[in-house]
């Protein structure tokens, strides 16, 4: 049994997320798509899985045309896709998730019967009745997993499946995903990441602004794949170690919240770069709201350049120097209806009663020009790619920043907007900047960081420093455990 | 192709016009003779234009306060009893004010201000502190405001003899607005509208604090992350709106009825969101708007007196307007995706 | 007493008709505010038909066709157009109103005989529970049967699990095969229909005849009912019951306060709005967690995906 994808073509306005591509995936191998952000993997993927219809092309299945644009048909012919964020029903229990939309006339016990014997066959284990907003990420993935099959899926597509899933959990994905392909399925492992492809998949095809630039069998050598993912060779910027200044963050037994486990101690200082290591909801998301003022902690002292802030509001955190940059782009930082210059207007400190409207759009246009943003004073938030919303963000810092707090800075964004970002970033710590970032990259943590803060389950497991710390020890830290 | 954006305008219009006289030949009334008597009852004598400057004052005023709170993503349907409660406010100075009009017509437009402006804040701190969503807040006020002013009417202030749901006595002639010649319009009243949409349109476009709230009614969340206090802004848009529908009240009960009656927000709260949405939300248009609605509005009441037809069809025409307008608009989008995304797979 | 409760079940059964025909369309996610008008209009189209044509089960069923023609409109400024469904909803709102008063000016203070009675043998004699629910007429026994049939499909069948998704994540029913888009039109229209229903229960039962607003703001408390029952069909009709006691109450106590007669009527809809106040707190998310097997009945969370629109690429 075959897989075939031909001519597929799908543009989004200007961009081509997928320029004519053509690929072959042939039963019980692991094929992985290799590409970095906004290579047209995950594009490419929807249209297979019916999500997303495409503008030309067709695909063949063990002889057979599938309908496209269709998820049902997708469905009915046996392809199934498991979503980087798994599409299941938070308020609804595992069970409900389990059943809805299978079309399948059974009795809720009978259905919890077989929800209990495929998860059974790979070590997967589910309350029917708890609702699937208590699952981990790595649990929803393979609770989606275990529906697929019982829906009698022939080909299983993962998009991103590791992104905030401990080591353990991905150690038994693979394995499902090993004994899945020993059973004569089709299996596609999309992702950006190098040593995972290469320690999985048995066949890679490597995609760059929407076309397969290239295939290979597992394993060969890195540096092809390497070649071929970004034809050229990548320097990470200079990180020079400036001498730490004063301290600017005091952390002294903060405790986010009252349910939470978590108590705090850090001191960090000026220049310095801590990151954050850990799964979704360890509890790095609570610990930088509460140091960028948006929760009030539950107990402890918080001090910021010797300023006690526990209990002040959001504004005292602004005004102490505090910035704090979501990683939700458009819902928590910019505003999409609204102009790159309205945007400056709201960020700046101007005081005053009626708005300038030329002078503001004459300073727009040169912060535009200083900042690389492709784009217009006029130009709405919405109308950016991420990149270049991602640069504004960082235009509207600002000048002074004592102290800034991220999540997921280079989410989503291309190779070259990430280097960006980090080179802007390290000279705003060179001139004394603290930063406290989170992410779900270990390479940017390792990269970048001084010290990197492991969370789990709600607390700080280790604090280590990043030059004597590997990918691999981090990845079983963020999973609670010490490696073998 | 500007031909086609006149067409996507004219069609509306030209909607309303044959739903309005498909609906009055399915009443067995002659259509040509209605709409001609909307327009000559408006328009056509000295007393028409008046009551039509006066409709337009109270709706020209809440469709004005409307734009505020719409730009901060705020359906402030309780608009109505801000109307109410600021002719309330002005007939309470009217009647315990004995002054001379320079000094109780200031006083009573005042009163009419705080009078919305209060009505107005309780929704706003119902809505930011009771996260009550503000329709419904709004309809309860609604409520009360009515019943407040029915009471009011028949207990307390009821006319001399008689408790009359028609109103109360006249208020005195120092607290009527003044007018000029022959017209019962009031200039005071129309200036005041006047100056408060220039105000407006200056406060949303102009100034730091309309650029703000337009912020805050597009993505509170980003707007609270830069520092700008969402609960403050929404509590001005109530604060303001409430003032403008208020003084819109006061300016009605006070230069048009010169008393209070049951009915003195006259449904020009609900009407000021129609024309809001017909404005596409811009101050600019507004006036105009209003100014034609008011001409149907005050138009259709002749339809009772002449035709036998009930008023309501004014309600229609302007109904139908404003949907289609909406409908046609959507259209627009969904023709213009549709055919950006077949150009592109042409390519 | 007993007498009270049932005029209770009676005046309220139009209520229960427009909030479950209401919650059906806001669980697939689609806003449908026009009730008031849309209510006004079926109770005036079928006040007239069953003038014209003497036929009370034909009012009933050109009141729901009316209300479905509306909920047509909204669903396809809501599916299709992406159209603001607030705003379509109130301009439909307001348009139904003057035209159910300029249509319905022939009909004012005419006469037809209103749903027959029908005492359910047997049942009716029970004691207490006799009266109270079972000597009624159709148009109330069916309200009871289209709440619990709601609540059944809803909450025990396939397609309302399916039905509780598309409001919630339409992008995953989408994934798992769902043509959201078009079940949504199929509720919204389906909850048109009951809200006619309720219409016409309103100008041929409850309040007999026709008359300019007749059914003035009970479009509004319907919607309000809806979200103070948690997008639940039996949580929300218990509003709509609580709300019937309400103005049996206002009735009652009019001729012990004169005064206060004009206003009377009019207090029942500011209590019911203000009754939000307290749904709209946390505590009814706190019971949610404490006792997790009751969380259908208590939890009073909006399904997330309410009021968007959704579309797939």
């Amino acid at each position: 049994m075959s897989l075939e994808l031909r001519g597929i073509h799908k543009r989004y306005g200007a961009v081509r997320a997928s320029d004519g591509v053509d690929l072959r995936l042939e039963a019980g191998e692991i094929h992985g798509l290799l590409g970095e952000n906004g290579a047209g993997k995950s594009t490419l993927m929807k249209v297979l899985s019916g999500f997303v219809s495409p503008d030309a092309g067709e695909v063949v299945l063990d002889g057979k045309a599938v309908p496209l644009g269709s998820t049902r048909a997708a469905i009915r012919a046996g392809i199934g896709m498991l979503h980087q964020d798994p599409l299941v029903f938070l308020p609804f229990t595992v069970l409900d998730n389990f059943l809805l939309g299978s079309g399948r006339r059974v009795r809720r016990t009978a259905a919890a019967r077989e929800l209990e014997r495929i998860s059974g066959e790979f070590g997967f284990h589910f309350d029917p009745e708890a609702p699937v907003r208590s699952l981990t990420v790595g649990e929803r993935q393979q609770l989606e997993i275990t529906r697929l099959l019982w829906l009698g899926a022939r080909v299983l597509i993962l998009d991103e499946p590791t992104t905030g899933i401990s080591a353990v959990q991905q150690e038994r994905l693979f394995a499902t995903l090993r004994a899945l392909a020993a059973k004569g399925m089709i299996v596609a492992f999309v992702s950006h990441k190098l040593e995972e492809v290469e320690a999985l998949c048995t066949r890679v095809s490597v995609m760059r602004r929407g076309r397969v630039v290239g295939e290979a069998a597992l394993p060969c050598p890195t540096d092809r794949l390497v070649e071929m993912m970004f034809g050229r060779v990548l320097t990470p910027p200079p990180r020079e170690a400036a001498p730490p200044g004063e301290a600017v963050l005091e952390l002294d037994g903060l405790r986010p919240s009252e349910r939470g486990a978590g108590e705090y101690h850090l001191a960090v200082r000026a220049g310095e770069v801590i990151g954050l290591a850990g799964l979704e909801g360890s509890g790095q998301r609570p610990f930088l709201r509460t140091c960028a003022g948006l929760q009030r902690p539950a107990a402890g002292r918080l001090r910021v350049g010797g300023l006690d802030l526990t209990s002040a509001a959001y504004r005292g955190y602004l005004d102490a120097g505090v910035h704090f940059l979501p990683a939700g782009r458009l819902e928590e930082g910019l505003i999409t209806g609204l102009s790159i210059t309205e945007h400056f207007l709201l960020a700046g400190s101007a005081k005053g009663f009626s708005i300038d409207w030329d002078a503001a759009e004459a300073d727009a246009a040169a912060r535009i020009e200083g900042n690389l943003i492709v784009g217009r004073p006029g130009s709405t938030a919405g109308e950016l790619s991420g990149g270049n919303q991602q640069r504004l963000l960082l235009a509207m810092m600002p000048p002074e920043v004592r102290l800034l707090l991220m999540e997921h800075p280079t989410r989503g964004l291309d190779l070259e907007s990430a280097d960006w970002v980090w080179r802007r970033l390290l000279e705003r710590s060179r001139q004394g900047t603290a930063i406290v970032f989170a992410s779900a990259d270990l390479d940017e943590l390792l990269r970048y960081s001084d010290r990197i803060l492991v969370f789990f389950a709600g607390k700080v497991l280790r604090e280590v420093a990043a030059v004597e710390t590997s990918g691999e020890d981090l990845g079983y830290l963020i999973g609670g455990k010490e490696r073998p | 192709m500007t031909w086609r954006r006149v067409l996507s305008a004219l069609l509306p219009a030209a909607t309303a016009v044959a739903v309005g006289v498909l609906l009055l030949l399915s009443v067995d009334a002659p259509p040509h003779e209605a709409l001609r008597l909307i327009f000559e009852g408006s328009l056509g004598s000295a007393g028409g234009i008046s009551s039509t400057l006066m409709a337009w004052v109270p709706l020209a005023l809440a469709a004005a306060g409307l734009v505020v709170t719409f730009a901060a993503g705020l359906w402030n349907i309780g608009v109505e009893g801000q109307i109410v409660m600021g002719a309330v406010a002005a007939a309470a100075v009217a009647r315990y004010v004995p002054a001379p009009s320079g000094v109780v017509l200031p006083l009573l437009l005042l009163a009419g201000m705080l009078g919305g402006l209060l009505w107005g804040l309780l929704v706003g701190v119902l809505r930011v502190k009771g996260r009550v969503n503000e329709i419904f807040g709004g309809l309860g006020l609604d409520f009360v405001a009515t019943g407040l002013v029915v009471y009011l009417v028949i207990g307390p202030w009821k006319r001399a003899g008689s408790a009359s749901t028609s109103g109360t006595d006249l208020f005195p002639r120092e607290a009527w607005l003044p007018t000029t010649g022959s017209l019962t319009a009031s200039w005071l009243a129309l200036a005041v509208a006047a100056a408060v949409l220039v105000l407006v349109y200056f406060l949303m476009r102009g100034t730091y604090f309309g650029l703000r709230l337009r912020a805050v009614g597009a993505n509170s969340r980003s707007a609270f992350l830069l520092g700008i206090s969402t609960s403050r802004h929404l509590l001005g848009a109530f604060v303001i709106c409430g003032a403008l529908a208020g003084l819109g009240g006061a300016l009605h009960a006070s230069g048009f009825h010169h008393k209070l009656v049951p009915a003195v927000s006259g449904g020009y709260g609900f009407l000021g969101i129609l024309v809001v949405l017909l404005a596409g939300f811009r101050a600019a248009w507004i006036a105009p708007i209003a100014l034609f609605f008011a001409v149907i509005s005050v138009g259709s009441t002749q339809l009772q007196l002449r035709l036998q037809l009930d008023s309501a069809l004014g309600g229609v025409l302007q109904g139908v307007l404003v949907l289609f307008t909406l409908l046609a608009g959507g259209w627009q989008l969904r023709r213009a995706y549709r055919s950006r995304r077949r150009t592109e797979e042409g390519g | 007493m007993e007498a009270t409760l049932a005029s209770i079940v009676a005046a309220a059964s139009p209520l229960v008709y427009a909030v479950v025909g209401e919650t059906i369309a806001e669980k697939a996610g689609v806003i449908n505010l026009s009730l008031d008008g849309s209510i006004m209009l079926s109770a005036m189209a079928g006040f007239a038909t069953a003038y014209a044509t003497g036929s009370v089960l034909l009012g009933f069923l050109v009141g729901a066709a009316v209300s479905m023609a509306v909920a047509l409109l909204v669903a396809f400024a809501s599916v299709e157009l992406r159209l603001n469904q607030i705003a379509v909803g109130f301009v439909l709102t307001l348009l139904c109103t003057d035209l159910s008063s300029f249509l319905g000016d022939p009909y004012v203070g005419q006469r037809v005989s209103g749903v027959p009675h029908l005492a359910i043998p047997g049942l009716s004699d029970i004691p207490w529970i006799g009266p109270i629910l079972f000597d009624h007429n159709l148009s109330v026994y069916g309200s009871f049967v289209v709440m619990a049939a709601a609540y059944f499909f809803i909450f025990h069948t396939r397609r309302g699990l399916e039905l509780q998704g598309i409001g919630e994540r339409p992008e995953a029913a989408h994934a798992r095969g769902l043509r959201v888009n078009r079940w949504r039109y199929l509720y919204t229209v389906l909850g048109g229909a009951l809200v006619g229903l309720a219409g016409a229960a309103y100008s041929l039962d409850v309040r007999l005849g026709w008359r300019d607003g007749l059914t003035t703001n009970y479009g509004w408390i319907a919607l309000a009912i809806v979200i103070f029952g948690g997008w639940h069909p039996v949580r929300a009709a218990t509003g709509a019951y609580l709300f019937g006691a309400l103005s049996i109450v206002a009735l009652k106590l009019q001729p012990q306060l004169p005064d206060l007669s004009q206003i009377l009527p009019i207090t029942p809809f500011a209590l019911m709005i203000f009754a939000l106040l307290l749904v709209s707190q946390d505590w009814s998310r706190r019971l949610a967690d404490r006792y997790p097997r009751w969380r259908r009945l208590l939890s009073g969370d909006p399904p997330t995906a309410i009021g968007t629109a959704f579309w797939r690429d």
